[in-house]
């Protein structure tokens, strides 16, 4: 059996680098320091990967050669005048470089993940900024952490304990010792309810003060964990705070925020069914603090208001800088969302929704992202590197889609790659192959090689090179 | 392919040759005093100049703060694109150039070496992928040294060998070039919003002033031998009153050089060359800095000339950045990296009807045109900060050209007019100047032994510009000499044709030159390390490192340390 250490988890934005993986028979048989979800995904990927590339004749998928696979992908691409070629947040950023080369190429629009999750933070990025940082500041630093329509105890497992409240930092401490306070204050009053309902033969009621900030537990010099968000979320359990949203009232509680924040008084006595009192508290938390960070999930940026919500989010944090050190985070979802856009920026300017046709790239979101371009049916082809638009886009654009070619790289079969004309199941970018990822606070990362992949299983970027190879050929003779 | 440039008007002033006509010879991708083979191709450099590349001490091309101002500005973007050819990608500019553009752009004026002078270490890898994707020049980064945990904690325990061997670690770590200090101490107190005043000014929690980090880092940059000298970025930068800052900066070393030896540079020194108590009392501070430069050989400096556009400024500097920010309402970008540095981006732009913009215009000029050897002034906009790298040929007008400064300083501000010095000065360099200000003083600097020159054995990386010194006077027709130095004749990268009348014939990658140093000591540094590695950081020790295979072409330069 090998031991690999320091192996980084490819699946979420946390991006943990710290895993040790097990290896015997050319297969992860254990794996140590990753959350659940990391835990699945090293121990049960590529089961139902197929052995070869799929090329669809007849209506059926049949097995082919890679480079039958390869040269039936350049032929649609060169016959094709405006493919898409679209998802890059699941792979390294070696073959996403590859990919904006052959986009170029192809003169086609290229697009990433972002354009359905983080889309609006980015537009609201490039119209206000953002003061932020790497995750390590905030575990040196950070006294008062705010997740807002974000739940990193399902999506981002290991964040709370690797980089924010639960860390051990160099002026902050880590707050597990008021947690465990904390917790055995609610068992025992669990305990005594029990106890008086046994004796008192009826059920006791304790009143819940929903919006009241409750008494802390912890002394003054601890972190403190404040969650937003609709319901209550596993991190709203653990949290010292809770602050409950009605859905889609982000907006407003953010701007009341705001003005406290700026010292201008709220005339009205709630706001969104929130008592002024309640955001009253929150805002002098947040000015009190010394160093503190807002965490946004999709929870902000895909409720109503979208780019508004993002751009109070925003502002609201620069206007507390004003008054203390604050910053602002969005929670990046998939393992390299970030390198995506990351890679599109250097090479185009532009991180997203990239449009190549007139030879150079051209960006205006709602017009050249895929989402939109496949809803108006103006594309006739289309490559999906590592992502599954056909389960998450909306119905009519998926449509397009599948109805035009479509050429799918991806280790998992999935509804998209079902639905292709041609089929690469590629290598595990992360555990079969090498490459370069970047967390969700743009610390870029080596990805390791833990097993070798299967023979037929490329990784991404070396499928990618070969079909860009082979459009050079057919189109230059 | 073997080349002969023949007839060209020849500035090679690390050689003393000023003008002469004479011919290059070219093999191998080095300069040569005879051709081996009997094929080459003549270059008819007839009533044309024939200078080494160009080489940029200091210029933001790469990285996570550059790459942040490419997402901050897609405004910037729109309205300057470059066309995909059959040899070279598309791009896009203004202010911060896609990475390909960039490449190109250079190449174009004839530049062939350019230095990114500001690389977060945690980052490093990020740094290195795009200048992997930065074609045709050579380039070098340095790492931020200046508010890293450690430096502050050996230096303030007195530890300079062990503090040596953690930076010889982290230039290997990281592939970086030369030592960079950015507002030292200032960084670490931004981590909790605040800020030093002054280089005497302790750190917060640290015990330790500017002064100590600056001197110490100068001790360490000698002990390692490293190729440059520190390259500072001064506490106070873009304060009013800030060129005391920077003489007391310049002070505090003035005993650790040996001999005529350069032990510090002090970047984009116009930022910091400040005088006054506000921005309506502001004056410029270059006469006083520049008779201290005079007097002193141990100082290098380089402009960050201002130009009159719109621009996106970037620097590790986040307390700055967030006054900018304060002072002008822009939208603003602030990205702290735990354990070493911070930074910010703030789009801006510079205006001749501003007093304070004028003035600042000025101070570059005056600093070039007061400091009078120019082997320790030298061009730069601080890309992008005071302006886009595109805009040199513009400040090489202003050197060469009384009347070229005359007719901005008439557009500029009234008051700034007035009473900058600026208009008083009659200097104009000479092109032998302006070849040692855009490339042999860099590269002597920066200790590149085989750029900045056309001496045999130098690299063959060369620029030929298109316009006459015998017939066309630099001086009142500087316009010329602008237009020439915006686009090379010829631009040859070791040895190759990549640009031809201003236009990229050919794509090649250029090498990255880091510092690779080797030392006698017993110490282990990285155990050291590793025991505070997880404390101090939330990457592990063995994922930091950025391997040798992110440069495409690496080039170590190997060093004999004294530890
Ligand atoms: S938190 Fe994310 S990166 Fe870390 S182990 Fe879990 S899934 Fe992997
Ligand atoms: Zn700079």
């Amino acid at each position: 059996m090998r031991k690999i250490e320091n192996v980084i988890c490819p699946v979420c934005g946390s991006l943990c680098d710290d895993i040790t993986v097990y290896v015997e028979d050319n297969r992860v048989v254990e794996v140590e320091n990753t959350c659940a979800v990391g835990r699945a995904k090293f121990l049960n990927y590529g089961l139902h990967r197929k052995p070869k590339p799929l090329i669809r004749k007849n209506g059926e998928l049949k097995e082919a050669s890679i480079e039958e696979a390869v040269r039936r992908s350049a032929e649609i691409l060169t016959e094709s005048k405006y493919p898409i070629l679209y998802g890059w947040s699941s792979t390294s950023c070696e073959a996403i470089r590859v990919g904006l080369e052959l986009a170029e190429e192809v003169g086609g629009i290229i697009d990433n993940t972002s354009t359905v999750c983080h889309g609006p933070s980015i537009l609201s990025i490039q119209d206000v900024g953002i003061p932020s940082c790497t995750l390590g500041q905030l575990r040196h630093r950070a006294d008062l952490v705010i997740y807002w329509g974000s739940d990193p105890y399902s999506a981002h497992p290991r964040h709370i304990e690797r980089y924010t409240v639960f860390s051990e930092g160099r002026f902050q401490k880590s707050g597990w010792r008021s947690f465990i306070r904390r917790l055995s204050g609610k068992l025992v009053k669990k305990r005594l309810s029990r106890v008086a309902e046994l004796i008192l033969r009826r059920k006791l009621t304790f009143p819940e003060e929903k919006y009241a900030l409750p008494p802390y537990f912890i002394s003054e010099e601890e972190r403190k964990l404040v969650v937003v968000d609709v319901r209550k979320t596993r991190t709203a359990e653990v949290a010292d705070y809770f602050l409950q949203v009605k859905p889609n009232t982000d907006y407003e509680v953010l701007q009341a925020l705001r003005m406290l924040v700026n010292d201008q008084d709220l005339e009205v006595d709630e706001v969104a069914g929130i008592p002024v009192r309640t955001l009253e508290d929150l805002a002098d938390l947040m000015i009190s603090c010394d160093f503190g960070i807002l965490f946004f999930g999709v929870g902000l940026t895909m409720s109503k208001g979208k780019l508004r919500n993002v751009d109070a989010a925003l502002s609201l944090v620069r206007d507390l800088n004003k008054r203390t050190k604050f910053l602002i985070m969005p929670m990046r979802g998939h393992y390299n969302v970030t390198g995506a856009n990351v890679v599109f920026t250097w090479q185009t300017g532009y991180p997203y929704a990239v449009d190549f046709s007139l030879g150079y790239p051209r960006y205006n979101p709602g017009e050249t992202s895929v989402v939109d371009i496949l809803r108006r049916g103006e594309c006739d082809a289309g490559l999906v590197v590592a992502s599954d638009p056909v389960s998450n886009f909306p119905a009519s654009a998926a449509k397009t889609l599948v109805d035009n070619p479509l050429i799918v790289i991806d280790p998992d079969v999935t509804p998209t790659s079902m639905m292709a004309d041609v089929v690469f199941p590629s290598a595990y970018i992360g555990i079969e192959a090498e490459g370069t990822a970047y967390r969700m606070d743009h610390v870029p990362l080596r990805l390791k090689k833990v097993v070798e992949p299967p023979p037929n299983c490329l990784p991404d970027q070396e499928i990618l090179a070969r079909i860009l190879r082979e459009v050079r050929r057919i189109r230059r003779g | 392919m073997a080349l002969l440039i023949r007839n060209g008007y020849v500035y090679d002033p690390m050689n003393g040759i000023d003008g002469e006509k004479m011919d290059i010879l070219v093999e191998g991708g080095k300069i040569v005093d005879k051709l081996k083979s009997a094929e080459y191709e003549v270059i008819d450099a007839s009533g044309m100049i024939v200078m080494p590349g160009g080489v940029d001490i200091h210029s933001h091309i790469a990285g996570s703060e550059v790459n942040a101002g490419r997402l901050l500005r897609p405004e910037d973007h729109a309205k300057d694109v470059e066309l995909k050819t059959e040899i070279t990608r598309s791009g896009v500019g203004y202010s911060v150039p896609s990475t390909f553009t960039t490449g190109y752009r250079y190449a174009k004026m004839g530049y062939t070496t350019v230095m990114n002078p500001s690389m977060p270490p945690l980052e490093a890898k990020h740094t290195h992928e795009e200048l992997c994707d930065t074609p045709i020049i050579d380039k070098a980064t340095y790492p931020l040294l200046g508010d890293w945990w450690f430096v502050l904690e050996y230096l303030r325990d007195g530890k300079i060998e062990e503090c040596a061997l953690h930076v010889a670690w982290m230039l290997y770590a990281t592939k970086g070039y030369a030592i960079k200090l950015v507002n030292p101490g200032g960084l670490e107190a931004w981590g909790f919003g605040r800020n030093v005043r002054d280089i005497d000014d302790p750190v917060p929690y640290f015990n330790v002033t500017p002064r100590e980090i600056i001197r110490g880092l100068c001790k360490v940059n000698k002990l390692l031998h490293l190729p440059h000298t520190i390259h500072v970025h001064t506490n106070n930068l873009g304060k009013p009153g800030n060129y005391e800052t920077t003489l007391q900066t310049m002070k505090c070393v003035e005993d650790l050089s040996s001999g005529d030896k350069p032990c510090i540079h002090i970047t984009h020194c116009q930022f910091s060359a400040f005088k006054g108590v506000d921005w309506r009392e502001f004056y410029s501070g270059a006469e006083d800095i520049a008779k201290y430069v005079n007097f002193h050989k141990h100082v290098t400096i380089d402009m960050g000339q201002v130009i009159f556009t719109d621009t996106t400024t970037m620097t590790a500097d986040g307390p700055f950045q967030y006054i900018l920010h304060e002072l002008t309402g822009n939208k603003w970008v602030n990205h702290d990296v735990e354990t070493e540095t911070s930074s910010g981006i703030v789009p801006f732009r510079y205006r001749r009807r501003s007093y304070v913009h004028s003035i600042q215009w000025c101070i570059g000029l005056e600093l070039a045109l007061l400091i009078r050897d120019p082997w320790r002034i030298f061009l730069t906009t601080d890309h992008p900060n005071a302006g886009p790298f595109t805009s040199y040929p513009q400040v090489i007008g202003w050197l060469i050209s009384r009347k070229a400064r005359e007719e901005t300083l008439s557009k500029l501000n009234k008051r700034a007019r007035e009473t900058a010095l600026l208009p008083s000065i009659d200097r104009e360099y000479s092109l032998y100047e302006v070849a040692i200000a855009t490339r042999a003083g860099q590269a002597r600097a920066l200790g590149l032994k085989d750029k900045g020159h056309l001496g045999v054995g130098g690299d063959a990386d060369i620029a030929i510009y298109d316009v006459d010194p015998r017939k066309i006077d630099p001086s009142t027709q500087y316009d010329e000499y602008v237009k020439a130095f915006s686009k090379a004749a010829y631009t040859i990268k070791e040895g190759e044709i990549v640009v031809r009348n201003g236009e990229v014939v050919k794509v090649l990658d250029g090498k990255t030159y880091w510092v690779k140093v080797s030392s006698n000591s017993e110490y282990e540094v990285s155990e050291d390390m590793k025991r505070r590695f997880t404390e101090y950081w939330t990457v592990q020790f063995d994922n930091y490192p950025v391997s040798e295979a992110y440069l495409k072409r690496s080039k170590p330069v190997q060093v004999e340390s004294e530890v």
